[in-house]
């Protein structure tokens, strides 16, 4: 019992979790005939609370709702396993990407998301605009125009074997490295770290 | 314009769901299913800011093996699927809707992986930061929703 608490609270590596996410796939399929994706629950959520009358909103929403149900028992899922099996030990990060980060001042390692953009603290600053509102905002804008995220297009796009899911996968990289490499130190500057 | 094709585009683009609405009962199977692929996210910490910018950075092949194996493995799935007609728990055949190219799928996607790097999280793993006691990451939420909205709002000025 106490192997399996120890094996169930450490980190899970790439070859257990990327699998089981891939399961997604074929279970929602035979369980509802459903395709995986996520960021169509923002959208449901537009279409429930504030249709306005635009054509993109207006459809029988009700009809997706396992989508809302989905992404709630994401979060749940998340309580769960931080609250009951959470790894006690710090996260391991690249040594590269710890000198990296250091040099934007970011050295926390304490939690899963660095202390020192995640918090409350931050939200009405430039900090809190940058990484929350603006970075919020971009992910919810382009993942609605590209028509998927990362589920919808780089796992269950890709699966089924559609190309365009592959151009969008593409530029979702092209738009993380542009990010991560040009623009990310500019603007961590500019907000005051 | 014709009135099937109005009816048409006042369809979901995308993600529709082939069949009708579920009954209560029937929502809760996916309510289990979100609560194990939360549970997933977090134990293999792709929730985690530092994750993404490990990805990004080229530093840790982590999250290449995970979303590759994940791909792995749901592509093995519909083969399996569509070689054996293999049917839903209801009976009816698998629907896999068709994913047609727009530009959308370019220039969405490049401010999609901007605002990925920043938040360190694509839609879903934003659910499960919150459930893990990141309540901020709420602010992120809304403010995604209000992007999906602008997009819904202008979207037939857009190039698509």
């Amino acid at each position: 019992m106490e192997q399996f608490i120890e094996w169930i609270t450490q980190p899970w590596p790439w070859y257990v979790a990327g699998p089981l996410i891939g399961l997604t796939v074929p279970i929602l399929l035979l369980v509802g005939n459903k395709s995986f994706g996520i960021s169509s629950s923002l959208r449901h959520v537009c279409a429930m609370c504030v249709p306005a009358n635009i054509p993109f909103f207006t459809y029988n929403w009700k009809k997706e709702m396992w989508n809302i149900v989905f992404v709630v028992g994401v979060l749940l899922g998340g309580f769960f396993a931080t609250t009951f099996i959470s790894n006690p030990d710090t996260i391991v990060v690249a040594e590269s990407t710890q000198q990296d980060l250091a040099a934007l001042g970011i050295t926390d390692y304490s939690k899963l998301l660095p202390a020192e953009i995640f918090n409350w603290e931050n939200l009405f600053t430039g900090k809190g605009l940058l990484f929350f509102v603006i970075g919020g905002f971009l992910v919810g804008f382009g993942t609605r125009y590209a028509g998927g995220c990362t589920s919808g297009h780089a796992i269950m796009g890709i699966s089924s074997l559609q190309w365009p899911s592959v151009v969008a996968t593409i530029f979702f990289m092209i738009g993380g490295f542009l990010m991560t490499h040009v623009l990310l130190e500019p603007l961590m500057k500019m907000v005051g770290f | 314009m014709k009135v099937e094709e109005k009816v048409k585009n006042m369809q979901p683009v995308e993600c529709e769901a082939p069949n009708m609405q579920e009954s209560k009962d029937g929502l809760l199977k996916y309510l289990i299913i979100g609560i194990l692929f939360g549970t997933v996210f977090v134990k293999a910490e792709i929730i985690s800011w530092f994750r993404i910018q490990e990805m990004f950075r080229l530093q840790s092949f982590f999250m290449y093996g995970v979303i590759g194996s994940a791909i792995a493995v749901g592509a093995l799935s519909i083969f399996l699927i569509k070689k054996f007609n293999i049917k839903t728990m209801k009976g009816e055949t698998v629907n896999i809707p068709k994913k047609e190219f727009r530009k959308g799928q370019i220039i969405g996607g490049f401010i999609f992986g901007l605002g990925w790097a920043l938040t360190g999280a694509c839609p879903g793993p934003l659910f499960a930061q919150i459930g893990s006691g990141f309540t901020v990451i709420l602010v992120t939420l809304v403010s995604a929703i209000a992007g999906t909205w602008v997009y819904g709002r202008f979207s037939d000025k857009l190039p698509n």
